[in-house]
């Protein structure tokens, strides 16, 4: 067991781990942080993607060690004062989810897309960039709606 | 996942160096293979040495006609590096293939290498364009490194740190991923060195992993065109035969890459 230190959605936090917790377990199990999701084994689903230091990644491929001194954002800490983000808003106003199973994979993930490519998204754009984001109920169409009009309202904010 | 203990080791020497003290101790990079391997038990080391944020083994360097990668370098700084991409531009583009964005915010060259998956791109670039790996023992260059799938010349307890790539005239990419997984069911990278030289390396088809193509390679040195490739027949005998494709449709697949990738910088 190790003790790290890690900022999760603004605040400071300290857990005691084992070297072989995944991150995602340590959001979930242990900091209650469930909007977070595991949808598969093989690190192909993307259901578990946050922020790390501004970054998206499956926080069920790294150790919750290897984020010792990191600053961790998850779904649970996109919403500002209160009101959604604009990509949260947009995918309700587009109906981008069905069961919402992967719904915050493909939210943190769009909000990486508009940090690294700006918010002037084309459809083939978004589409190549979910290659790591499984829906199984949607067929996409509307994801892909909600995250062209998620990122030109974050332009906009 | 069974037990481990994990290190965060300073420098190589101490990487090394806590790899020969463990009972049965693994490297760590971006954990992108190694961690999805030991959720599943195919692998349980006894020691996880995490080589990602080691100094020595980060940083891109171009300098004449060479450009030097650390191994810990992810694919996504590769793809976005204004170095890479002025210098080779079809490796900075080859990087950026890989996988999807959240892989690539993690998975390293070194990890890519070392594992050299049969159906990983980045073996194909490092052949063709004649890369040296530096590890912590020695230079191998690249037609010695790879030795049949999920296999290299790497010793028990050898760490790469380094890869050093020559500048080629040109060199394209080409990929055609399988649709479900994002691998290479064929990735053929062709280049041209300033020498003349003409080096093809292929990935994702052979049941042997990555290899150099000579007819593809005679092909081009006749001619530099799509045209010279086209009337050239690959043998099916060593390809791979899956669900995913027979071994002639993997052989037509590496044709087809190589004449894409010509004519995207013909
Ligand atoms: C969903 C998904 C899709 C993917 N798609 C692709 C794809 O399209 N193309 C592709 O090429 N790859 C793909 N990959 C693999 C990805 O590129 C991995 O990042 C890569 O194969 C391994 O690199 P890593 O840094 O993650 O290594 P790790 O998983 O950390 O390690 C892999 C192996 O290499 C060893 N190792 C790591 N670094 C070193 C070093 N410096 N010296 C010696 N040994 C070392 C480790 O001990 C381990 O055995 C995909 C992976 C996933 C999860
Ligand atoms: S749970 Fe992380 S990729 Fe599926
Ligand atoms: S909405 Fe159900 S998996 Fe995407």
């Amino acid at each position: 067991m190790s003790t790290i230190a890690l900022k999760v959605n603004g605040k400071d936090v300290s857990a005691e781990v084992e070297d072989r917790t995944l991150l995602v377990e340590l959001l979930r199990e242990e900091l209650k942080l469930t909007g977070t999701h595991i949808g598969c084994d093989t690190s192909q689903c993307g259901a578990c993607v946050v922020h790390v230091d501004g970054v998206a990644m499956k926080s069920c491929t790294m150790f919750a060690i290897q984020a010792d001194g990191a600053e961790i954002r998850t779904i649970e800490g996109v919403a500002q004062q209160g009101a959604l983000h604009p990509m949260q808003a947009a995918f309700a106003e587009h109906h981008g989810l069905q069961c919402g199973f992967c719904t915050p994979g493909m939210i943190m993930t769009a909000i990486d897309m508009v940090r690294r490519l700006g918010s002037d998204l084309d459809e083939a754009t978004i589409r190549h960039e979910l290659e790591g984001n499984i829906c199984r109920c949607t067929g996409y169409q509307n994801i892909v709606k909600a995250i062209q009009a998620g990122a030109r309202a974050m332009a906009s904010q | 996942m069974y037990e481990t203990t994990y290190h965060r080791p300073a420098s190589v020497a101490e990487a090394v160096s806590l790899f020969s003290n463990a009972s049965d101790g693994r490297f760590l990079a971006g954990g992108q293979t190694l961690i999805p391997t030991m959720k599943q038990r195919l692998a349980a080391p006894s020691d996880v040495i995490d080589v990602g944020k080691i100094a020595e083994m980060r940083g891109i360097e171009v300098s004449g006609d060479t450009v030097s990668i650390g191994a810990a370098m992810t694919h996504a700084e590769v793809a976005a590096s204004e170095a890479v991409r002025g210098a080779i531009p079809a490796l900075a583009g080859m990087a950026g293939m890989i996988g999807d964005p959240a892989v690539r915010h993690r998975g390293t060259l070194g990890g890519s290498l070392a594992n050299n998956d049969p159906a990983a791109d980045y073996p194909a670039g490092v052949l063709a364009l004649g890369a040296t790996i530096h590890t912590d023992k020695r230079e191998i260059a690249a037609e010695d490194f790879f030795q049949g799938m999920f296999s290299t010349a790497l010793e028990d307890g050898e760490v790469i740190t380094r890869v050093v790539f020559q500048v080629p005239e040109k060199a394209a990419y080409a990929k055609f991923r399988n649709p479900a997984s994002g691998y290479a069911m064929a990735g053929v990278f062709v280049a041209r060195m300033k020498d003349g030289a003409v080096r093809v390396g292929v990935t994702g088809a052979s049941g042997n992993g990555v290899f150099r193509s000579s007819e593809i390679e005679q092909a081009l040195l006749g001619s530099w065109s799509a045209e010279a490739i086209a009337p050239l027949a690959i043998s099916p005998e060593d390809m791979l035969s899956d669900i995913h494709g027979s071994a002639a449709y993997r052989a037509n697949l590496v044709k087809v890459m190589a004449r894409r990738a010509v004519a995207s910088i013909a």
